[in-house]
C-alpha cells in the first residue's frame, strides 16, 4: 500500500518501464548477453560500462545539489582530468610503467581537487551564487583542457591505462568496480559520519543551521571537493576507454545529464534530503534511454528531441506535486498572491 | 465618538472573515475610516493587520463580510481594482526602483504618452507639480531616486500611490526606517493630506507616533476585532493591555519562580557593556547572573528580539562588547556563542529554528553534533536514546523520533528546538517568544521548564510579549520601548508596573 511512497519507487518504476519497452521492441539485441574469452558482452553490460562516468559525476553532483547548490563545471573537469592524465602518460618513455601511471592519476585527481576547492571557495567564502560560480569554470575549464592538450587530441598507447576504462575483472567491466567503490565511499562518508546530516541541514535551512552552530563554509567546500574528485575519476575512465584525450568534446554536456540523474533520483534542486541510490538509478535511466534511442533507430538528427520528450514525461510522472499544483492553481486563479500563502501555511 | 457619529465613514468594512488553512486570520473584523482623519491600526504580531490591509487592497479574497466605499458595496479583486477605487497603498518595504529617476518612479506603468511615445517633459513637469502641490516637496525629479534619503524615497512612494482620485491612503509602517526629523517631515505631509480630505490608515509599532498623529485607533488581537477608540480617550496603558490581551488566566496555578534563593546577589555570568546595533537597538548595559531568569518585555518592534540576538552573536553588534565571566574571548558568531555555553531558540521557528525536512531525532541532535564535528558522529543508538529521553521529558507529540518535524504542531516544534539546546547543557538559554502561537497547555509546560532549569543553575534570557508570563517566570525584567532599554525592574514586579513602563509617556 505504502510502497509507492518510498523514494525509490518512481525511479525504479521508470527504469522498469524502459526495460519493459525494450523487452517488446528489441528483445534479442537488448537482452542478449554473451560470454567471449571469459568476458560478458551485451547491451546491458554496455549500459553499465558506458554509464559509469555519468553515474560517478552524478554521485558528486548529488551532494552539491543537496546543499542547495549546483556544479556546472563537472563536464570541463572531466575533460581536464583526462587531458592531464593522457599528457603525462604520452610524455613517458615507457607508457606502461606503473610509476608513470600513478603519477598521471595523482596529477589529474590533484588538479581536479584544486578546481573543486576553487568552486567551493567562490561559493562559500566569496558568496557567489553556485550557478554563476561554477559557470566560470565550466567555460574556462574547456580552455584549460585545450591548453593542456595544445588543442590536439592526445593519444596514448598504454594497456595499463586502458584497463581503467575498458578492462575486465571477474568477467565484468572494471569501471563498474570503480563505480561501486566510489558509491560505497560516498555512502560511508555521508551516512556513517555526520557529514550527511550537515549537508542536508545546510541545504534545507542555511540560517537555522548557522544558529545551530554548523560551520556551513566547510560543508560547502567539502561537497565541491568531492564533486571535483568524482568528475576527475569519470574523466580517467572516459579517456582511458578511448585511449585519448579530447579537450574539446570529452564530457561535453555531462553536467546536464548529471543534474537530470540527480533530479530523477528524487533529490530536490532546492537542497535538503538527498538519495545516492536514487541518483544511480537516475543515471542508469538516462543511459538506458540513450542506448534505447540508438537501438530502435531514431534518426540521428532528432534523437535529442526524443530524449528530451521522454525525460519531460519521466519528470512529470514522478512529480507528486504536479497534479496538486494544477488543481491548486485552478482553485486560486483569481488571487495569485494566495497561492503563495496556501503553499506556506 | 461624537465626531464619528455625525459624519458618514468613507470606508466601512464589517463582519470580515478570512481564513487560511489552519489559521483564522480575520474573525468578524470591522473597520471604519472617515475622510480627513488619520486612523491607527494596532495589534501585535499575528493580530491580522496585514491581512486586513491585503483584503482591502484586493491581494486576498474575503471569505465573508462586506466592504462599502463611499456608500456603495464593492468587491475588490486585485490591487489594480483597489487603485481604481481610490485606495492607495504604500507597503512596508518601499518597492521603488532606485536606479530610475524620481519622475519615472512616480509614473511607472502610467506614463503620459502620445502615439506610444513617452512624453518625458510632460512627465517631469507633472511629477514636479504633484510633489510640490501635494507633498510640499521641491526636488529635481530627473535625478535617480537613490540620490535621495530614505525619507524622500518614502514620500516619492506616497506620491506614486496618490493619483488624482485617491480617497484612501494606507501607510504600512512607513516610519520604521526613518529617524526623528524624517518622521517629523512625514507627519507634516500626512497632516496636510488629511486637511485635503484624505482618509489615512496608519500602521506603526511606535506608540509615541500613534498618539502624535492619529485621531482614532482600531485594535486587533489574534484576528479578532477588539475595539475602535478615540485616541484622546484611550490611555496608553489601556491600549497596551488591549493589544496584549489576557488569556493566561486559563493557565491555572504555577509556582511563582524563586523563593528564598533569588534575593541573594547572583554571581555574574555574562555582561553586555554599551552593546548596540544601529537601526536595531540602541546601546545598552545588561548583566545576567548565574541561574537568573531575565525577561525582556516590550511591544513588537521595541528591540527585544534584537537585544536577544546580540547576546547569541546572531547579529553583529556595531558597538560595545559582550563579556563572558568564565571564558576569555567574545561572542562574534553563533558558533562562538555555543562554544561559550549559550543557546538560542529564535523567534521565528520555521525559518530559523527547525530544519523541516529532517526528523525529530535529527533536529534534536543537530546542535550537539555540530559541536562534536563531522568526524565524531553520535552513534545511532545514542541518538535514539537522546531523542526518546527528550520526547518523554518534554512530552513531544507524536512521540515518534522518526517523524518529520514539519508535520508537528508549532508547540511541539518549539519543544524539539528546546530539546536541541538542552542536550548541549548550556549555561545561558535565550528563549525568544518560546510560547507564541502554541496552545495553552504547551505554554504552561514551557514555563514550568524555564523555572526548573533556573533552579538547577541555568540562566535564562526570556523574551515574551505576554506580561503574565514575563512576570511569572522572571527574577528581573528589562523593559524596552522604541528600540531602547528604558527600565530594569528588580523587585516587587507586578504586571501593572511593567505595563506602565512599556507604555511610557
Amino acid at each position: 500500500m505504502r510502497i509507492h511512497k518510498h523514494h525509490l519507487f518512481w525511479p525504479l518504476a521508470m527504469l522498469a518501464a524502459l526495460l519493459l519497452f525494450n523487452l517488446f521492441y528489441a528483445p534479442e539485441d537488448f537482452y542478449t548477453i554473451q560470454v567471449r574469452n571469459g568476458h560478458l558482452y551485451g547491451t546491458l553490460i554496455d549500459i553499465l560500462n558506458f554509464g559509469a562516468p555519468l553515474i560517478l559525476v552524478a554521485i558528486g553532483m548529488t551532494v552539491v545539489i543537496a546543499t542547495g547548490g549546483i556544479d556546472l563545471s563537472v563536464g570541463s573537469v572531466v575533460a581536464i582530468s583526462g587531458a592531464m592524465a593522457c599528457l603525462t602518460i604520452s610524455k613517458g618513455a615507457d607508457q606502461d610503467a606503473i610509476g608513470l601511471l600513478v603519477e598521471a592519476i595523482a596529477l589529474s585527481i590533484g588538479i581536479a581537487l584544486l578546481l573543486g576547492l576553487w568552486n567551493g571557495l567562490l561559493v562559500s567564502v566569496i558568496g557567489i551564487q553556485p550557478i554563476i560560480a561554477t559557470l566560470i569554470l565550466m567555460v574556462a575549464g574547456r580552455g584549460i583542457a585545450q591548453l593542456i592538450t595544445s588543442g590536439q587530441i592526445i593519444t596514448v598507447m598504454s594497456d595499463r591505462y586502458g584497463y581503467i576504462g575498458s578492462g575486465s575483472l571477474l568477467g565484468l567491466p572494471f569501471s563498474i568496480f570503480i563505480v561501486v567503490a566510489v558509491f560505497a565511499v560516498a555512502v560511508l562518508l555521508t551516512r556513517r559520519t555526520a557529514l550527511g546530516l550537515f549537508i542536508e541541514s545546510v541545504g534545507r535551512n542555511p540560517s537555522a543551521s548557522r544558529l545551530a552552530g554548523i560551520r556551513s563554509r566547510y560543508v560547502l567546500i567539502a561537497v565541491y571537493l568531492f564533486c571535483g574528485l568524482c568528475a576527475a575519476i569519470a574523466g580517467l575512465i572516459l579517456s582511458s576507454n578511448v585511449s585519448s584525450a579530447d579537450g574539446n568534446n570529452a564530457g561535453l554536456w555531462y553536467e546536464l545529464d548529471a543534474i537530470l540523474a540527480v533530479v530523477i533520483g528524487g533529490t530536490s534542486l532546492t537542497g535538503g534530503r538527498f538519495y545516492l541510490t536514487g541518483t544511480v538509478i537516475g543515471a542508469l535511466i538516462i543511459q538506458t534511454l540513450t542506448t534505447t534511442i540508438y537501438m530502435i533507430g531514431v534518426p540521428p538528427e532528432i534523437t535529442l528531441v526524443v530524449k528530451a520528450f521522454v525525460v519531460l514525461v519521466v519528470c512529470l510522472i514522478q512529480s507528486e506535486t504536479f497534479r496538486k499544483t494544477l488543481v491548486q492553481r485552478w482553485q486560486t486563479r483569481r488571487y495569485p498572491a494566495e497561492r503563495e500563502v496556501a503553499k506556506h501555511v | 465618538m461624537s465626531t464619528g457619529q455625525e459624519r458618514e465613514p468613507y470606508l466601512q468594512m464589517s463582519g470580515i472573515y478570512k481564513h487560511f488553512p489552519g489559521v483564522k486570520a480575520l474573525n468578524d473584523v470591522s473597520f471604519r475610516l472617515f475622510p480627513g482623519e488619520v486612523h491607527a491600526l494596532m495589534g501585535e504580531n499575528g493580530a491580522g493587520k496585514s491581512t486586513l490591509i491585503k483584503v482591502l487592497t484586493g491581494v486576498y479574497s474575503i471569505d465573508q463580510g462586506t466592504v462599502t466605499l463611499g456608500g456603495r458595496d464593492v468587491a475588490i479583486h486585485s490591487p489594480l481594482e483597489a487603485q481604481a477605487a481610490g485606495i492607495s497603498t504604500v507597503y512596508q518595504e518601499v518597492n521603488l526602483c532606485p536606479n530610475l529617476t524620481v519622475a519615472e518612479n512616480i509614473f511607472i506603468g502610467r506614463e503620459p504618452r502620445r502615439f506610444g511615445r513617452i512624453l518625458w517633459k510632460e512627465m517631469n513637469r507633472k511629477a514636479e507639480q504633484l510633489l510640490r502641490d501635494r507633498l510640499q516637496l521641491s526636488i529635481d525629479v530627473t535625478q535617480p531616486l537613490y540620490m535621495y534619503s530614505v525619507a524622500i524615497q518614502q514620500l516619492v512612494a506616497i506620491a506614486r500611490a496618490l493619483n488624482i482620485s485617491a480617497k484612501v491612503l494606507i501607510l504600512d509602517e512607513p516610519t520604521s526606517s526613518l529617524d526623528r526629523n524624517e518622521v517629523e517631515q512625514l507627519f507634516k505631509i500626512m497632516r496636510k493630506l488629511k486637511e485635503d480630505g484624505l482618509a489615512i490608515l496608519f500602521v506603526t509599532h511606535f506608540l509615541d507616533q500613534v498618539y502624535e498623529i492619529s485621531e482614532r485607533i482600531t485594535i486587533l488581537r489574534n484576528g479578532e476585532f477588539v475595539g475602535e477608540y478615540e485616541a484622546a480617550q484611550l490611555p496608553r496603558i489601556e491600549l497596551v493591555s488591549k493589544m496584549i490581551g489576557k488569556e493566561l488566566e486559563l493557565l491555572g496555578e504555577l509556582p511563582r519562580a524563586g523563593g528564598e534563593g533569588r534575593a541573594e546577589a547572583k554571581e555574574s555570568l555574562i555582561e553586555a557593556v554599551g552593546l548596540g546595533r544601529k537601526g536595531a537597538i540602541e546601546p545598552f548595559d545588561l548583566l545576567i547572573g548565574k541561574g537568573e531568569v531575565v525577561s525582556l518585555a516590550g511591544l513588537l518592534g521595541s528591540g527585544r528580539t534584537e537585544m536577544a540576538r546580540l547576546f547569541f552573536g546572531a547579529d553583529r553588534p556595531d558597538q560595545g562588547q559582550l563579556l563572558l565571566k568564565d571564558s576569555q574571548g567574545g561572542v562574534h558568531s553563533p558558533r562562538q556563542a555555543i562554544d561559550a555555553g549559550i543557546a538560542f531558540c529564535p523567534e521565528n521557528r520555521k525559518t530559523e529554528g527547525i530544519i523541516d525536512d529532517l526528523t525529530v531525532r535529527e533536529n534534536i541532535v543537530l546542535a550537539m553534533q555540530a559541536t562534536r564535528g563531522w568526524m565524531r558522529r553520535i552513534p545511532r543508538k545514542r541518538q535514539d536514546e537522546i531523542a526518546e529521553q527528550y520526547i518523554k521529558a518534554l512530552n513531544i507529540n507524536p512521540p515518534n523520533p522518526e517523524h518529520l518535524v514539519k508535520n508537528l504542531s508549532g508547540g511541539n516544534q518549539q519543544k524539539v528546538i528546546l530539546a536541541r539546546w538542552l542536550i548541549t547543557q548550556p549555561k545561558l538559554l535565550i528563549l525568544d517568544e518560546p510560547t507564541r502561537g502554541i496552545d495553552v497547555g504547551a505554554k504552561a509546560e514551557i514555563q514550568k521548564l524555564v523555572l526548573s532549569l533556573s533552579q538547577r543553575g541555568m540562566s535564562v534570557l526570556f523574551v515574551s510579549s505576554e506580561l503574565e508570563e514575563v512576570v511569572r517566570v522572571s527574577d528581573r525584567i528589562v523593559v524596552l520601548r522604541d528600540r531602547k532599554k528604558v527600565k530594569e525592574m528588580q523587585d516587587d514586579i507586578g504586571q501593572q508596573q511593567v505595563m506602565q513602563a512599556i507604555a511610557g509617556g
